[in-house]
């Protein structure tokens, strides 16, 4: 059986999460082929992160409104006070529901979302944050046979997110912030 | 017979049960889930079926059909969201400065609050109007199908600790009075004052099998049409277009569009960024 090439990356971050993603993102080059689904926890007063990166990177950085059909290559940043989710037709699909461990978006309910469309063909990243989000999810990635990646905790920013999902996710791969933005710049390189 | 029986591929068993589980609600009861975005109501009744302490949803499925005490649970989980007043305040300060003038223009108003839930929008746009003058000419609908919600959208009580929130959207939108001047609190809740309610009709009404029942000039629904799949909320909107004076207005939440519907040229974007849209001439 070949392995299916990848079809979308979700990324999970909280604490810290900017200055991270500010190493990832600007180095996707322009036609990147994969499209991201980024959760950040920020405060629900209605600012928008993807504005702080979209003119610094070459691909499409943005904000999705609900039912958007998910393209190739572009960057989608949970909007704030709102879930993230992937319906079964590959569009987003947002919901209000009660925040998950305190949080809305939450980083769980996007990567297990994702987990069930995708299955093998996501991958799933934990980077730095200060607590457990994310963790049931990066599992729910691994079990649905996806690639589990986590920021080292050593160097993360904070430590607790990536130790969370790396104590409930055997399967995860912990790996640099260099090194996790060089391997997904190589998986959307032919 | 000793032959094993494979499976055919395709639907995961649990996807098999939460059809059926929809379609008997539905068959017996009449509450229509069935075109609900699939992804939203299969973790909300994942949910329900985990805290109601059901090991399938096919247990769950067996009691609802012989036990109606089962629905107004059930219906808890799939339909309640908590709101907060004045959510999104750009949204309601766009309302007092772009719709308001408009809306100024009649002599009598019909606005709709579609998808009301426990009326926190409701009583939010009631104080708006008040503050805007309009309120003694307005009648308000404030529609759901979550009986239990509707029953606290008409008592418009709330946990004293959200109030602060409450103050602080009520002020960044705008609102040219304070808020502690309609409610009484005591108790640890606050209880809004009745007079806003006043002009209210609270009424059952789906969205998904529900008729027209007014023409307003202005619909607010927001955050409902999200947990719709594409035909479902085809329907509502188109319900809307048909709810709506000419040149009526809709608004929506801050990530819902009407650009995948198949209405959309029926309207026109009128506070973009907002998405609030205005129905087109004829």
């Amino acid at each position: 059986m070949s392995i299916p090439a990848v079809q979308a990356i979700v990324i999970g971050a909280s604490a810290g999460a900017i200055q991270a993603l500010s190493r990832i993102l600007p180095a996707l080059p322009a036609g990147y082929p994969i499209p991201m689904l980024v959760v950040v926890h920020v405060p629900p007063d209605g600012s928008d992160i993807a504005l702080l990166f979209e003119g610094r990177c070459a691909v499409t950085v943005r904000e999705p409104d609900d039912k958007e059909p998910i393209q190739p290559g572009w960057v989608y940043f949970a909007p704030s006070d709102y879930h993230l989710l992937v319906a079964e037709d590959r569009t987003v699909s947002l919901s209000v529901d009660e925040p998950v461990l305190y949080s809305r978006p939450s980083i769980d309910v996007l990567f297990e979302s994702a987990a069930e469309v995708f299955g093998p063909a996501l991958v799933g990243v934990i980077l730095t944050g200060a607590n457990e989000d994310g963790a049931r999810g990066l599992r729910a990635v691994a079990e649905a046979g996806g690639e589990a990646l986590v920021e080292d905790p050593g160097d993360a920013f904070a430590s607790a997110m990536p130790a969370a999902a790396i104590a409930s996710c055997r399967e995860a791969r912990s790996m640099s912030l260099d090194a996790i933005t060089a391997y997904l710049v190589k998986l959307g390189t032919p | 017979m000793d032959a094993t029986l494979t499976p055919v591929a395709g639907d995961a068993v649990e996807d098999i049960e939460i059809h059926l589980l929809l379609e008997a609600l539905y068959r017996r009861y009449h509450y229509d889930f069935r075109n609900y975005a699939g992804v939203s109501i299969k973790r909300r009744l994942r949910q329900a079926r985990l805290q109601l302490g059901f090991a399938s949803f096919s247990a769950l499925q067996d009691a609802l059909l012989r036990d109606a005490t089962v629905v107004p649970r059930l219906l808890d989980y799939l339909t309640v969201q908590v709101s907060e007043m004045f959510r999104d305040p750009s949204y309601f300060r766009a309302i007092r400065e772009k719709i308001v003038p408009h809306l100024r223009t009649y002599p009598s108003l019909k606005v709709w609050i579609a998808g009301c839930s426990s009326g926190e929008e409701l009583h939010s746009m009631a104080i708006l109007f008040q503050e805007e003058g309009l309120f003694d000419r307005t009648l308000f609908y404030a529609t759901d199908i979550n009986p239990g919600a509707l029953e606290n959208a008409a008592n418009g009580v709330y946990a004293l600790d959200r109030i602060k929130t409450f103050t602080q959207n009520h002020q960044k939108s705008g609102g040219k009075t304070s808020l502690s001047d309609y409610y009484t609190a005591a108790y640890g809740r606050a209880a809004f004052d009745k007079t806003l309610r006043s002009r209210v009709v609270f009424s059952d009404h789906s969205l998904v099998t529900d008729a027209v029942f007014a023409e307003c000039q202005f619909i607010s629904c927001r955050n409902v049409m999200i947990y719709f799949d594409r035909a479902l909320q085809n329907r509502a909107v188109g319900l809307f277009r048909d709810s709506l004076t000419r040149r009526g207005f809709l608004g929506l939440g801050s990530k819902e569009t009407l650009r995948f519907s198949e209405h959309a040229s029926s309207f026109t974007d009128f506070v973009r960024e907002e998405k609030i849209y205005q129905r087109r001439d004829g």
